[in-house]
């Protein structure tokens, strides 16, 4: 169940609006330092650095370090539980319709 | 802020709105393209599709009709799944919209599945999907401009 509890963990990951709020920066600027984060941010630099760690835990980010600075950058494959889900139902509506058109063409 | 996602599938068909219609609300039609179920084309009707059962969902979605008006519209509600589960099986509060719009030929047909709800915005999910970087490139410009110290300092 490795795949379930990641979309979970995504979604609870996700579901803080602060913790949101550092992910979309970090998918916006590609690869941020957390010092800047934190003077972006209006939140205090322990609050940043926990979420930091909620994010990196859920896979949503990667941090690399250089020095003093640990930046952090988008997951490549952070959402794909996310668009797996969506995914999934597309191809099953694409499938479906096609049935329905199938059966429409049998009934002439 | 949390965000409905909606998957849209729609196509011209060569048939009339009452002939699709048929075959979007009588349950024996039904189950030939979706999926086995109990619906009837009323306002309130409750009933169910059953697909797979996954984990600890037993694979049943529960719906009731909430707009009926043919041979133009028809919306149901969809919930199924369970929080532990991936993909499909997956916990949805969702609905279903089927929209017919008569053409010259033929009809309109547009499924419109909303109700995948992902915490935040859609510019995040956007932004993590393939062909996003030159979007993104100037968004990035454009936010570095207009803040101070926006960009990793060393």
């Amino acid at each position: 169940m490795a795949v379930a509890t990641q979309l979970t963990s995504v979604m609870k990951t996700l579901a803080d609006p602060t913790r949101r709020a550092v992910f979309e920066r970090i998918a916006r600027e590609r690869e941020v330092a957390a010092t800047s984060l934190v003077k972006g941010m209006k939140v205090s630099q322990p609050a940043v650095s926990q979420h930091l760690r909620a994010l990196r835990d859920a896979g949503l980010v990667a941090e690399r370090r250089e020095g003093r600075h640990i930046y952090y950058r988008p997951a490549p494959k952070g959402l794909a539980p996310l668009h797996d889900w969506l995914g999934y139902y597309e191809a099953f509506w694409q499938e479906r319709f096609g049935n329905l058109e199938k059966l429409l063409k049998e009934d002439e | 802020m949390s965000e409905s996602h909606a998957i849209v599938v729609e196509k011209v068909l060569l048939y009339t709105p009452e002939r699709i219609w048929r075959t979007l609300t009588q349950s024996d039609r039904i189950a030939k393209w979706l999926m086995p179920n109990d619906f009837e084309a009323a306002v309130g009707h409750r009933f169910t599709f059953c697909t797979k059962p996954m984990g600890d969902w037993d694979g049943i979605v529960h719906c009731e009709v909430l707009q009926c008006a043919p041979p133009r519209v028809l919306r149901y509600s969809w919930k199924g799944g369970s929080d532990s589960n991936p993909a499909y099986g997956s916990r949805l509060n969702s609905e279903v919209t089927w929209t017919l719009t008569p053409v010259e030929g033929g009809t309109h047909v547009k499924m419109v599945h909303d109700g995948f709800v992902f915490p935040g915005n859609r510019f995040a999910y956007e932004a993590m999907s393939p062909g996003w970087g030159r979007v993104m490139d100037a968004i990035a410009r454009v936010t570095s401009e207009a803040e101070v110290g926006g960009t990793p300092a060393a």
